[in-house]
């Protein structure tokens, strides 16, 4: 059985159809990345297996279980999800947002329990920002602001982390810093699904590669099994040259 | 000082305040002899802790309303209900003078019902956008309110009561109102704290709640219900007490943080606060003549609003 499986999805908003009729699946313990132009359905993916959007047909299966057949709240301790955009509220601290990590597991009322506070700890620790625990969220730069939102999935103690382009909002030292992060979390464990805009961090620091246009399916694997120029040129318009990264091996992408 | 021991703190102000509020008023107490008993019982104890309630019922309204709307100016004065509840009372006022007081209450919460119901209508919207809700709010506040003005000037006879209602007052309070908000107010009350943690999330924006598990559109409906109905059942007992919802919110975060276990409770102490000195002013500064308490939540409420804006950061 796949681990996370999408079957014959569709989903639209209002009047327009996003992705008309989608299969595929997600391995267990990779970093999968969804890539494709603007527009593609890569987003839309996301949301949908994130339980954001309901699909109109086809079902989400997460280790054979229905994801919008379940508690919202089941849900929640089973997949967590970093959106694009999220909102920083006033005056919440650093503690306080890794605390709502633990709202799926705790009670309505919001109190944490000993063992909630030393998961909270153990997050904070994990994206190094245990000294910056007690500051306001809004009084964190850039980066250490999106590693506490990391931290908050972390408490949420799932196994499936989604990620609607993490990197948007950062400067090129910490889109890597963050994606570092994001593989020394896969190797301690997560499945890791996000969207990613840059082609080459995708091609360097994820395992898998689910390349999407119009709402299709055009091609799933390793970086090294699918980015080619042909790829490119097929799914972006774009001519291009492949070359392997001069550090990593991984493939580049050149623009021609 | 920690937030939660604030929490505590505005306990005992809030029992100070009662205890003043038993003791001052147009006739002093110690010269009154035999009579004072009855009117403490009678009288003051009664008005008190109405003025309590309906404060409370005003203040967790407000912090309901902006934790759903996500925008700290949102209060139920903006979506409408008090206006619709001030055109029920109006109307019941101007076309049945004779109508006996206590129908006065019930018709005053349809009104602000209705005028929620209204507000969903024109809002058609499953998802319940936030800014949607406040701008058609807008609006239908001040369609109402012209529609309530309309009415007083077109029945220039006998709108003394409206007038005094509209602006919002506990002069006359006693018992049997008490009899109507403390049910209300019991029910509602725990369920709304148990939508503290929910109301948490919603801050964090639509994704992120429903990714740690708030049914979001749940969360927000139940939430924008409880609301109206302590809106409604409080400005139908006291009348417009305005700012009391808008301020008092704002007082509370100030005080004991932005997590809703303790805002919430703290916002309806404030309320209940705000409402009871009001009244106690209102019945004190010039005795024998009584201001309506909700001159003066706008006399204090104003200035003090202003204040707050200054102390915020980042919109």
């Amino acid at each position: 059985m796949a681990y996370l499986s999408i079957e014959n999805l569709q989903v639209g908003y209002a009047d327009r159809v996003i992705l008309p009729q989608l299969s595929l699946q997600i391995p267990q313990g990779k970093i999968s990345a969804l890539i494709g132009p603007n527009g593609c359905g890569k987003s839309t993916l996301l949301k949908t297996i994130a339980r954001i959007l309901a699909p109109t047909q086809g079902r989400v299966l997460l280790q054979g279980d229905d994801l919008h057949r379940l508690d919202t709240r089941a849900v929640a301790r089973r997949l967590a999800l970093l959106p694009q955009a999220p909102i920083t509220p006033d005056g919440v601290s650093c503690r306080e947002l890794v605390g709502y990590g633990r709202a799926p597991w705790r009670s309505r009322w919001g109190r944490l329990s000993a063992e909630d506070r030393r998961l909270v700890d153990e997050a904070l620790q994990q994206v190094g920002l245990a000294e910056f625990a007690d500051r306001p969220l809004a009084a964190l730069s850039g980066g250490q602001r999106q590693r506490a939102w990391i931290a908050m999935t972390l408490a949420q103690q799932t196994d499936l982390i989604l990620l609607d382009e993490p990197t948007t909002w950062l400067d090129i030292a910490h889109q890597i810093e963050l994606l570092t992060l994001l593989r020394q979390l896969n190797q301690a464990g997560k499945t890791i699904v996000l969207v990613l805009h840059d082609l080459n961090q995708a091609c360097r620091y994820c395992d898998q590669l689910v390349v999407l246009r119009d709402g299709q399916l055009q091609a799933q694997g390793t970086p090294q099994q699918v980015f080619t120029a042909g790829l490119v040129q097929q799914v972006f318009d774009l001519p291009a040259e492949i070359h392997p990264d001069p550090v990593a091996g991984t493939p580049q992408l050149v623009p021609v | 000082m920690s937030q939660q021991l604030r929490l505590w703190l505005l306990l005992p102000v809030l029992l100070l305040a009662a205890l003043a509020g038993l003791w001052l008023g147009a006739l002093d107490l110690s010269t009154v002899g035999r009579g004072a008993e009855l009117i403490l019982t009678d009288f003051r104890l009664p008005r008190v802790l109405v003025a309590l309630l309906a404060g409370a019922g005003l203040g967790l309204a407000g912090a309901l309303i902006q934790g759903v709307v996500r925008n700290p100016l949102a209060s139920p004065d903006l979506l409408g209900v008090t206006a619709g509840a001030g055109l029920a009372a109006t109307a019941l006022l101007v076309f049945w003078p004779a109508l006996p007081f206590g129908w006065l209450i019930p018709g005053a919460m349809a009104g602000g019902w209705l005028a929620m119901l209204l507000l969903l209508w024109l809002a058609r919207d499953r998802q319940l956008n936030p800014a949607r809700l406040i701008l058609i709010g807008i609006a239908l506040n001040a369609w109402l309110a012209a529609l309530t003005d309309w009415l007083l000037v077109s029945h220039p006879t006998g709108i003394d009561a409206a007038l005094v209602w509209l602006t919002g007052s506990l002069w006359g309070r006693s018992w049997p109102q008490l009899w109507w908000l403390l049910p209300w107010l019991l029910l509602l009350l725990p369920l709304t704290l148990a939508l503290a943690l929910r109301l948490d999330l919603l801050a964090l924006g639509d994704e992120a709640a429903e990714g740690l598990g708030a049914a979001v559109i749940r969360s927000r409906r139940l939430a924008l219900l409880l609301a109206v109905m302590l809106a409604a059942v409080s400005v139908a007992v006291c009348g417009t007490l305005s700012f009391v919802g808008l301020v008092a919110p704002h007082l509370a975060r100030l005080l004991v943080g932005a997590a809703h276990r303790r805002l919430l409770p703290a916002s309806a102490m404030l309320g209940a606060l705000l409402v009871l000195v009001a009244d106690i002013a209102g019945r004190s500064l010039a005795p024998p003549l009584e201001l309506p308490a909700g001159i003066l939540t706008a006399l204090i409420g104003a200035p003090y609003f202003l204040f707050l804006l200054t102390r915020y950061r980042g919109w």
